[in-house]
């Protein structure tokens, strides 16, 4: 079921747009915001709720590569793969993170704590290598940046 | 030397206050616009031969005058700030630290368009851009800016801000506008240009972040005056960026014009010790090679075309002698490839197969026909044989780089691999 609040949020951008199905995009932010994740369930919830076929809207969400349709963890960790940082050593810092959280592009820590994923340029080329954590950007990076980077998200 | 677009900028990179903007003129241009006609605004940008920042480089005033003018509401006017070009970090600059420049921007094209409705189409990652945008079109809304009868002229308009989800595909025009409606970002069939059915099918004109923040300075100051910022026949001031193995990499606005060695030596402070200038892409990852040969080539729309590349964004990306030139174009043919929305043949199935030749001969298994092969596909995926220009940009650095570094494809075929060692390394291990 759509929460109140989510439901709230989808009818402010259903608000701005001609027709129900328009908002799809926004919908699955809303949810992806509200779940970390787009489920099948909350797929078809979504889907229902702008009258659109469930298959229509994964159409949709399956395209963009931010809109997760396999759980994530807590953190989203993007490392900028771009022509910039890949000349800066981006491998380096991509090395780095995947030995010491186990993981390699793609995949979440075994406690659910961070996903690692491959991002083109995060435009802040002048200052490469850079990653994001959640919502906050780092740059102009080295690996022994990392481990106090990780630690300040639990 | 004037810096229209950047000169008041905060020293610590702040968004400017509404405050702050108007004290240093903010909002000036659209007291002056609101007493205009249209056609007036219109002429005026025509005029002073502004041309779009976003790469393409059409003009923004010819751009306009193909919108219609007695039609029935909604028309609208869309910030394109889906900066995803590789190498292209010039508009976060202005997202982030002038936003009402931006508003004030965007009120001129609305207004000079008869737009009601305009958006800011913003890309994921430009977090705090997000946050300054949304903060600044409060108080523009506030101090009635935006909303109905601005300033008391009778002309109402509002503004929302979309942030996307990702893929580069959301920066062509036509891809953005199906983003908005909720779709996939593929390209559509043009014509119609969306001057005349865009979003929503509704007239709609769609502007590059720069180009939008160009506005208020030409109205305050004049046609004559844009031109006179230039060096060459391509009016106005420019953001240019370096970025690579330079000393000072870094973004700066200077007159359009200005030579490739300037703004690598001068501005950028030369190569990192120890390394040689190889080549650059002048405009992003989807533009030609340019290389030493280049280097006092004027970089405007006419000089950079003129030498075989495109201005596109106007932001360098260095090669330098010890990175592969393999390598590297593998890079960006791999995001473009990964980027290809998989809407027309050529490019979702010519890029992929183009990644794995040149990952074949970076890790030493190419074959001499395979170079043969790479440059046959730069004319099949090249412009006219696909649905967008994603493919014949992705073919841009690749057919370049065949010309000019021919032989470091040569010579990993015959070595068996990569003797750009560090890289190589890393390359074997992937």
């Amino acid at each position: 079921m759509l929460s109140k609040e989510e439901i709230k949020e989808i009818d402010e951008a259903i608000r701005l747009v001609p027709y129900k199905k328009a908002a799809s995009i926004e919908a699955l932010k809303v949810v992806q915001q509200h779940r970390q994740w787009v489920s099948d369930e909350s797929l078809k919830e979504v889907a229902s709720y702008l009258e659109m076929s469930a298959e229509d809207l994964d159409s949709v969400a399956t395209f963009y590569n931010l809109i997760f349709r396999q759980p994530v963890g807590r953190h989203i960790i993007l490392v900028c793969d771009s022509i910039s940082c890949w000349v800066m050593g981006h491998e380096k810092i991509k090395e780095k993170l995947s030995e010491r959280l186990k993981i390699d592009y793609g995949q979440t820590t075994k406690d659910g704590r961070f996903t690692l994923l491959p991002n083109p340029c995060l435009g802040t080329c002048d200052c490469a290598p850079a990653i994001m954590v959640g919502n906050d950007l780092y740059r102009n990076l080295s690996i022994d940046q990392l481990e106090g980077i990780l630690s300040k998200y639990e | 030397m004037e810096k229209p677009l950047t000169q008041h900028l905060r020293k610590d990179t702040k968004p400017l206050s509404l405050k702050e903007y108007e004290q240093v003129g903010g909002y000036q241009s659209l007291r002056k616009v609101m007493k205009m006609t249209p056609q007036e605004v219109q002429s005026v940008v025509k005029d002073s031969n502004l041309k779009g920042r976003g790469g393409a480089g059409f003009s923004t005033g010819l751009k306009w005058s193909f919108v219609p003018m007695n039609v029935p509401k909604p028309k609208y006017l869309i910030a394109n700030a889906d900066e995803m070009e590789p190498g292209t970090f010039k508009d976060r600059i202005l997202l982030e630290q002038t936003p009402h420049q931006l508003i004030e921007g965007m009120i001129i094209a609305s207004f000079a368009i008869q737009a009601n409705e305009s958006f800011v189409f913003l890309r994921w990652a430009y977090k705090n851009a997000a946050k300054a945008i949304t903060k600044a079109i409060q108080e523009a809304h506030e101090a009635g800016y935006l909303g109905k009868n601005i300033l008391s002229s009778g002309y109402d308009l509002e503004m929302h801000l979309h942030t996307g989800v990702g893929r580069y595909m959301c920066g062509e025009e036509t891809a953005l506008l199906n983003s908005l409606e909720g779709k996939r970002a593929t390209p559509r069939a043009k014509p119609p240009f969306p001057q005349i059915s865009g979003l929503f099918g509704k007239p709609t004109i769609v502007n590059n972040v720069e180009t939008l923040c160009c506005l208020p300075h030409i109205i305050n100051n004049g046609a004559g005056w844009f031109k006179k910022l230039s060096l060459t026949q391509d009016s106005g001031t420019k953001i240019y960026g370096v970025s690579g193995k330079v000393k000072k990499p870094g973004a700066w606005e200077l007159p359009m014009g200005v030579t490739l060695r300037e703004l690598i030596e001068e501005h950028a402070g030369g190569m990192m010790d120890g390394l040689r200038f190889r080549g650059a892409l002048p405009g992003g990852a989807s533009t030609d090679f340019l290389v030493e040969e280049h280097l006092d080539v004027k970089m405007d729309f006419a000089g950079v075309a003129e030498a075989g590349s495109r201005l596109g964004t106007g932001t360098i990306v260095v090669l330098d002698d010890k990175t592969c030139p393999v390598g590297f174009v593998k890079n960006l043919e791999h995001f473009f490839a990964q980027e290809s929305c998989g809407f027309c043949t050529p490019c979702r199935e010519g890029l992929p197969w183009i990644e794995k030749i040149l990952n074949s001969i970076e890790i030493g298994d190419g074959r001499t026909e395979d170079i043969k092969l790479l440059e046959a596909h730069t004319r099949l995926l090249g412009p006219g044989n696909t649905f967008c220009a994603l493919a014949p940009g992705a073919m841009e650095p690749l057919q370049s780089a065949l010309k000019y570094f021919k032989k470091d494809f040569e010579k990993h075929v015959q070595d068996k691999g990569c003797s750009y060692s560090k890289k190589s390394k890393l390359q074997f291990t992937n």
